[in-house]
């Protein structure tokens, strides 16, 4: 059985990197070119790193790693990010 | 997101297996129904651990309140369920995620599908609906193993009313003169508690993978549009 | 130091005062780490490649034919990165000598890759002279999926995220071409004795 969880679950990882709340974020996958939700993809959050993958392709969108200092974002997955601006 | 502190302030046995912790967390900015926290706890060595658990309580309510249920080989949720108790403390942050979240405001019809565990950030939407007076129509589909295994049965009961329905259904055993459903969470039983594709209902589903898969396929199916059903799967043993 | 939780102790472990590198604990049980879903290759399917780096193949198994080839038992210690480690740990498979045995390569490194997309990058050197095994068997079984079945990579000596699970093939290379993790955040060489977890350490 897939281990997978949804985009959400890596809301609180993510809290402390973005300004924005990740989860509501769209995502163009690189590799098929769905669109959805960061809080849709499919989470794997047992490993060394989160992987979050494209709900359609499974291939990898985003990678996070987190030392007790650092972290490191790849986002080569994704074509682009699309976050809400809030309007004045 | 910092991490804040939180006191045991009550523990409420729901089922044999699940404990409600009312928590006291100064500081605690408010939340959304169907967000979570992370919670975190720290040994005398430094050892830690940390898991997501779904904000059970609504919004505005006194205490924080997170509904775990006891995963028998777990880390976290024995610990909870078995040995935290009134005045010990841990850290938990939050709210976190903005996209399993059921706002007062929106008149859409809502379809909740709970499997187990899944139903606690479920109840948070119900008690917040009841609370806020929601024009719009809430219907659970709540599913359990045994009588014994439904979280939250009398509460959920007693908020049944003209906009909100609450269904059980029992997968393993069921009393003789049970009169709610019986197996799994269908189409059939979602066709019959939901609503058409047209009234384009919001649909959250929530438990174990494998349900939360099962169920949001049988909605695809069932002619709703992806893009109003969300899903929070707990992982494959649940929450 | 965050509050501590009156109580909690956590999954029992045992500080590995001497017997593991620096920062892990030992634990009991085979602790289920993955960046995916697990693949599900059928035998019929599954070959183990050789390949250099404009991709041709220079040798080549299909599943009968590796599990024909000479293995061993050993036993060997893993130390994952997330800080457990787990000793004694009995594994069946053939040396990679055994499989690199006959192929003429000037290469430095390799590429481990498998099914799923995973990578890892290895210096050559440390793959050879019975330091790591292309292993199919764990603990007198047969290797499970969720650990990596029907065949892994087994690299003791590092950091347990290069011995890397459903692997289908080596790439021989003259250049280092950093893997799925070593490319975002973790150690290009991964030295648990150096505790070489992240770069820069």
């Amino acid at each position: 059985m897939d281990t997978a969880l949804d985009g959400n679950a890596a809301a609180g990882a993510f809290g402390d990197l973005f300004a924005f709340d990740v989860t509501m974020a769209m995502t163009t996958c690189a590799t098929c070119g769905d669109r959805r939700a960061v809080g849709e993809l499919l989470a794997y959050m047992d490993a060394p790193g989160i992987v979050l993958r494209c709900t359609s392709c499974r291939a990898t969108q985003l990678r996070l790693v987190r030392s007790a200092d650092r972290a490191w974002l790849d986002l080569r997955g994704i074509q682009a990010l699309e976050v809400h601006r809030p309007t004045p | 997101m910092r991490w804040l502190v939180a006191t045991v302030a009550e523990t409420v046995p729901e089922t044999a297996r699940a404990v409600t912790l009312r928590l006291d967390v100064p500081d605690w900015p408010g939340h959304r129904p169907g967000q979570h926290v992370d919670v975190r706890l720290t040994a005398d060595d430094g050892y830690q651990a940390q898991r997501s658990y779904s904000i059970a309580s609504p919004p505005g309510s006194d205490r924080l309140e997170l509904t775990v249920e006891r995963i028998d080989d777990g880390e976290v949720s024995p610990y909870l369920t078995t040995v935290a108790d009134v005045g010990d403390q841990f850290e938990l942050r939050g709210p976190i995620g903005g996209w399993f979240v059921w706002d007062a405001g929106d008149d859409a019809p809502v379809l909740l599908v709970g499997g187990g565990s899944g139903v606690v950030p479920l109840r948070a939407m119900l008690q917040h609906h009841a609370g806020s007076g929601s024009a719009a129509a809430m219907h659970l589909v709540q599913s359990a193993r045994t009588l014994g295994d439904v979280i939250y049965r009398q509460e959920l009961e007693a908020l049944v009313g003209p906009r909100r329905a609450v269904t059980v259904t029992l997968t393993r055993e069921s009393p003789p003169d049970w009169g709610g459903h019986r197996g799994r969470v269908d189409a059939g039983l979602l066709a019959e508690q939901g609503w058409p594709p047209s009234a384009q209902p919001h649909c959250y589903v929530c438990g174990p993978t494998g349900f939360v898969e099962t169920v949001a396929d049988a909605l695809v199916e069932l002619g709703h549009a992806p893009g109003r059903i969300r899903t929070e799967r707990f992982g494959p043993t649940g929450g | 130091m965050p509050v501590v939780s009156r109580g909690f102790q956590g999954r029992r472990r045992q500080p590995g005062a001497g017997l593991v590198p620096p920062g892990q604990y030992i634990v009991d049980d085979f602790p289920v780490l993955t960046a995916g879903p697990t693949p599900d290759v059928s035998l019929d399917d599954w070959d183990l490649t050789v390949v250099d780096d404009t991709g041709d193949a220079l040798a080549r198994w299909g599943w009968e034919e590796f599990l024909a080839l000479p293995a061993e038992d050993i036993t060997v210690d893993i130390h994952c990165v997330t800080k457990w480690s787990k000793l004694g740990t009995r594994w069946r498979g053939v040396s990679v000598d055994t499989i690199l045995d006959g192929i003429d390569t000037a290469a430095e490194y390799v590429v481990a890759f498998g099914d799923g997309g995973y990578t890892t990058n290895l210096p050559l050197a440390d793959v050879l002279d019975g330091q790591a095994w292309v292993a199919y068997g764990f603990d007198g079984e047969d290797l499970e999926p969720e650990h990596g079945g029907p065949a892994r990579l087994l690299v003791p000596h590092l950091y347990f995220w290069k011995s890397a699970k459903w692997v289908r093939g080596l790439r021989l290379g003259d250049q280092d071409e950093p893997g799925f993790w070593e490319s975002v955040g973790y150690h290009n060489y991964g030295d648990p004795w150096r505790e070489q977890r992240y770069w820069g350490d």
